[in-house]
């Protein structure tokens, strides 16, 4: 054998560095995903929130784009809440009015994701707490 | 059972189309129930106020018109819709590029192109008329927008959908009025107030007077109608015989912008 030394030393170091993600990441297990923030006064100020009937969390991307197209393009602009009343499909005036918390409510999420949505170009963000 | 290829293919094609058609099937039947979910039974009346079957249409009057009257109009139609007022680029420049317009004071030679005859009265001609989209009955905007981002809707408004529009400025060129703005800049910075009612628009979109679509799908009249004072404008349905622009039209002798490009305005003036 010519070299031997040399290439298995070689392939051990090689072997190592490709690894060393995954070594490095044994037990820390991967960042929690940032669940959306719930706590704004509005919401608490509700005994019983009430809100669309949709898991939003995973679907409001859909809803959101059915309601925006329902609204600009059909003129429909109110949508049932959980508890039967008509909601204004409003992102900025009527989701905003309780989750007025937008960076822990939609930016913790989206940051951890890494999508970038355009909606506030256009709607107007609430005003920050505090 | 004899089994060739022949056979094969067959049923196998057959079974395709089965599996599609199922398929197809349960999920309009899906959407569809989802969507009933998430909208609500189709045709629901959450605002009772608002009128329905209209065709809407507006009479200017410029008899009564003046400077502050129009001034008043348009300040409530620029803080309604966070109209950007970018600045002009030098004193004395009186257009812009940049400039936003839905709603604005414009000379009667520039309105009325067509329609200049000798010896007017000069308070016809040296006065200014306000001008706004004529939300046209036969919309050229619409039929060259590749994208259908502007579109008319059933009550004749000609309105954009911000989110879809690509800013090719198709419709800037195929509207004989001028009435439409491209964002060369953000509109954002150059609003003065920003009213969280309305969004504002991106850098890149064309945009325009929409009649305040949004307060006629609630029963209100425009912003610009509820700003005036001594009935410079009238607003109203002109499939109602009754309604108050009717009466208005039927009393007076009006006039249209460029009636020769057969767009059929649908905003009239009293000179």
């Amino acid at each position: 054998m010519y070299d031997s030394g040399k290439i298995i030393t070689g392939l051990v170091i090689f072997v190592a560095l490709f690894a060393s993600p995954f070594i490095l990441n044994v037990g820390g297990g991967a960042p929690a995903v940032p669940q959306p923030s719930l706590d704004t006064p509005a919401i608490k100020s509700m005994g019983n929130p009430v809100c669309v009937r949709e898991n939003m969390q995973s679907n409001h991307m859909q809803v959101l784009d059915l309601w925006r197209d329902s609204v600009v393009r059909d003129s429909n602009h109110t949508a049932p809440g959980i508890d039967g009343q008509l909601y204004e499909m409003s992102l900025s005036n009527t989701c905003m009015e309780c989750h007025s918390n937008k960076a822990e409510f939609c930016d913790r999420c989206h940051t951890y994701a890494a999508v970038d949505p355009f909606c506030w170009d256009c709607h107007i963000e609430p005003p920050k707490e505090g | 059972m004899k089994s060739d290829r022949r056979h094969f293919l067959k049923a196998a094609g057959v079974a395709t189309i089965g599996v599609a058609a199922g398929a197809t099937a349960a999920e309009a039947n899906l959407l569809d129930s989802a969507k009933e979910l998430l909208l609500g039974p189709k045709g629901a009346a959450p605002y009772p106020e608002a009128k329905k079957n209209a065709r809407w249409a507006m009479v200017v009057d410029t008899r009564k018109l003046t400077a502050e009257s129009m001034e008043k109009m348009i300040h409530a139609c620029n803080h309604a819709h966070n109209i950007p007022l970018h600045p002009l680029r030098k004193k004395g420049d009186k257009y812009n590029k940049d400039e936003i317009k839905w709603i604005w004071e414009e000379e009667f030679e520039n309105a009325f192109p067509g329609q200049m005859n000798e010896h007017l009265p000069p308070k016809v001609t040296q006065n200014e008329v306000l001008v706004l989209c004529n939300q046209c009955e036969n919309p050229a905007c619409v039929r060259v927008c590749p994208t259908k981002a502007t579109f008319q809707r059933d009550d004749g408004i000609v309105i954009m959908d911000f989110h879809r529009c690509i800013g090719c400025r198709f419709c800037m060129a195929a509207c004989p009025y001028g009435s439409r703005s491209f964002n060369f800049k953000d509109p954002r910075i150059a609003s003065l107030e920003i009213n969280p009612e309305f969004p504002t628009r991106m850098k890149g979109v064309v945009e325009k007077c929409n009649f305040c679509a949004e307060q006629l799908d609630k029963g209100l009249q425009p912003h610009c109608v509820e700003a005036c004072e001594n009935g410079e404008l009238v607003f109203g349905d002109m499939n109602d015989p009754e309604s108050e622009i009717r009466k208005v039209l039927r009393n007076n002798y009006t006039i249209r912008r460029k009636p020769e490009v057969g767009t059929q305005p649908q905003v009239y003036y009293i000179v």
